[in-house]
């Protein structure tokens, strides 16, 4: 097991999201990220044939994925590194918390990483007596709530500045009460001179890796607040954690991803932070990390391989899907319960930690599509999330009354002249009913729906009886 | 190495690879495979290159300003290396830093007349205590803007991040269209295969936008960003 998951209570997490007036308030920046984006792939004409290429480069990765990760092994090593590998997340995190111990570490900093938050690490270092202190804003601004983050890219988008300042008043006793918290320059100040001190003091460093280059050995992450590098270059020894498909063959590859991520990500052409990062320090090196050790982890991706869910190995964890998704804009990310929120963690979550914990988040979807049109590496998401419904139900995990409705219309579909009578006389009773306002806000057995919206009346008659009554039936 | 057979188990590695090709319906060994991955990884083909960055020198160094000005960076450009201590003293003079500056041992910085700049110059890796550091780029990128620095004596990574101000020299003729050009000197310098310890690039200030989607220079990172382009 990994972070603790609350994902089999989706339906009641999604429930109290709806109605927190406070989140409700926090989601609304979200929609930022829609307009930034869409601004950055007009300015660029090649935007689209990244994109295929893009997913060009990830496939045939994937493919060739156990002789990428040979040869990424092989030149880790050569350039002074090690690499290590861990089949689940318990298996990881035993792994960083004995290297840490071997190197006498007390405190760790950490950058951004999901596949961090995928194990429990900090948790399980806390549990080891080592400090783990999260430098990026957000992260850090959540583990002082003890929150998971709530979106892959902006992990506290869910938080307000008001909560922010309660947080570091609580956290911060030693500066003066007084002090003006009211506005972000003062919180980020204060975030980035409290941190300094953290920084200087780390014994060890961890990072995640956007990118494992098998030409180089070289590790990438991308950060705009320089967090990931003041984590690696100044504590002794810098530990990337790691999932199995962040491997790409070459520099020029990397690229190729790199161009599409900050793009659908946060709109930016380019993050700040782009950090090649190979091997411990050099000899002659006057700064840098004196070891350097990668964790490769599987954690059930290598089982994704040649099956249906393969296609989301291709993630490069830009955000985009979640940023464009009316569910997701709705609810927000913790409701998903799990670490990866959004369409892309209603696809990845079942596969990671099981469809009887996690089959819910698929339903959790419009399928209007925007996810797959915005998915930098065209991940089909719609489509997989169509399959792990599929599974649930063959499964028997989706609940009663919707599979004995599904069974009741299953009994009509096959009796053409039957459903064409009742759903004749459905149409006409509720186009009568729904006369006044052509929508009703309460309608019975659908609660659930006309809680938060309402539902439209029918046409008088059905869509297959106009068809015939204009005389386009199927010759 | 964690993960190494234990007892007579089957290692972590062992049993990933393992998974990885039952799940490919591969056994490793196969030739056309191994061909097509060796062969990708020795020429590293481009891929899809935008257009922006390209073009002979003069557009590249004015595609190189306009897209570094987008991100926030400020830029100044002098016609000769002996002019970079003085308007690096303006730079810091205008921005009522103090008068200390911290450098490597870069030999093109070593040269530069600092001495009629009233600058106390500092050598070496900032402990995390310096305002001010300037360091010579390895390349810059037209296409978003980008300075690309290597770890070294020369120009210590630390520079990079700790000082409030970075300040970076570009050479005129260090100016590349893209990415990718930077990956030719890359292995031009270090050999196929190999790499410096870090290589940064740098496109702006630092930054965050993790406070209400507010928009802040100066997240842990520089708060500005000044380069220089010489030569």
């Amino acid at each position: 097991m990994s972070a603790v998951a609350t994902t089999s209570k989706f339906k009641e997490n999604a429930h109290d999201a709806l109605t927190d007036a406070r989140l409700q308030g926090a989601l609304v920046h979200a929609r930022n990220f829609t307009v930034r984006r869409a601004a950055a792939a007009e300015r660029l004409p090649e935007f689209e044939a990244l994109r295929d290429n893009a997913r060009a480069v990830k496939d045939h990765t994937l493919a060739h994925l156990d002789l990428y990760l040979e040869a990424y092994e092989r030149k880790v090593v050569e350039s002074g590194g090690q690499v290590h590998y861990a089949q689940d997340a318990e298996e990881a995190r035993r792994i960083i918390i004995e290297l840490c111990r071997s190197l006498g570490a007390k405190s760790v900093t950490k950058g951004k990483s999901m596949v961090s938050e995928e194990i429990g690490l900090n948790q399980a270092l806390e549990a080891a007596g080592i400090e783990a202190v999260e430098t990026d804003l957000g992260e850090y601004i959540i583990q002082l709530r003890g929150e998971a983050p709530s979106h892959i890219i902006a992990p506290a988008i869910h938080v307000t500045k008001q909560d922010v300042e309660q947080d570091f008043r609580k956290a911060h006793r030693d500066l003066p009460a007084t002090r003006d918290l009211s506005e972000p320059e003062q919180l980020l100040a204060e975030a980035r001179s409290v941190l300094r001190a953290r920084f200087l003091a780390a014994d060890v460093g961890v990072t995640g890796a956007n990118f494992l280059v098998a030409e180089t050995g070289t590790s990438i992450i991308v950060t705009n607040e320089g967090n990931g590098d003041l984590t690696q270059i100044l504590p002794k020894a810098h530990i990337v954690i790691a999932s199995i498909e962040k491997i790409v063959p070459t520099l020029e590859d990397a690229a190729q991803l790199l161009r599409v991520l900050a793009r659908s990500a946060t709109g930016q052409d380019a993050s700040v932070y782009t950090t090649l990062s190979t091997g411990p320090r050099r000899p002659g090196d006057p700064d840098g990390p004196s070891a350097y050790h990668v964790v490769i982890l599987d954690n059930g991706r290598s089982s994704m391989l040649g099956g249906e869910f393969e296609d989301m190995l291709r993630c490069i964890r830009c955000g985009a899907c979640m940023n464009h998704c009316p569910v997701y804009q709705a609810i927000g990310g913790h409701a998903y319960g799990w670490v990866y929120p959004g369409p892309m963690g209603a696809v990845l979550t079942p596969s990671l930690i099981g469809v009887a914990e996690g089959g819910q988040l698929p339903n959790a979807s419009s399928f209007c599509g925007r996810c797959e049109e915005v998915c930098p590496v065209r991940i089909p998401l719609p489509k997989m999330m169509r399959h792990w419904r599929e599974r649930e139900f063959e499964r028997h995990l989706s609940p009663a009354p919707f599979r004995y409705g599904l069974g009741l219309w299953a009994f009509f579909a096959r009796r053409p002249t039957l459903y064409r009578f009742a759903t004749d006389l459905a149409a006409r009773a509720m186009h009568l009913a729904g006369r006044g306002k052509g929508r009703f806000s309460w309608a019975p057995l659908a609660g659930g729906w006309t809680q938060y919206r309402d539902l439209a009346a029918p046409e008088k008659t059905t869509f297959q009886s106009q068809w015939r009554a204009k005389s386009g039936a199927v010759k | 190495m964690a993960g190494e057979k234990r007892g007579g188990e089957v290692s972590a590695r062992e049993a990933i690879f393992a998974n990885v090709r039952r799940s490919l319906g591969v056994t490793g060994a196969e030739e056309p495979r191994r061909f097509e991955s060796e062969a990708r990884l020795a020429k590293a083909p481009p891929g899809v290159v935008p257009k922006r960055g390209q073009g002979g020198a003069e557009a590249r160094i004015a595609t190189f300003k306009a897209e570094a000005e987008r991100a926030a960076a400020t830029l100044a450009e002098v016609a000769a290396l002996a002019e970079v201590p003085g308007e690096v003293a303006r730079f810091l003079r205008e921005n009522n830093a103090p008068a200390t500056l911290r450098m490597g041992t870069d030999q093109r910085l070593a040269t530069m007349p600092w001495s009629v700049t009233p600058l106390d110059i500092l050598h070496g890796p900032s402990d995390g205590h310096d305002l001010n550091a300037v360091s010579v780029a390895f390349a810059a990128i037209a296409e978003t803007g980008t300075v690309a620095l290597v770890s070294g004596a020369d120009n210590p990574t630390t520079l990079n991040f700790l000082p409030d101000n970075q300040i970076v020299v570009v050479l005129r003729s260090d100016v590349v269209a893209d990415y990718e050009s930077v990956f030719v000197r890359l292995r031009e310098t270090y050999g196929k295969g190999g790499a410096p310890r870090t290589v940064n690039f740098i496109t702006g200030p630092s930054r965050s936008a993790d406070i209400e989607q507010t928009l802040l220079l100066g997240a842990h990172g520089p708060r500005r960003l000044h380069i220089v382009i010489a030569g």
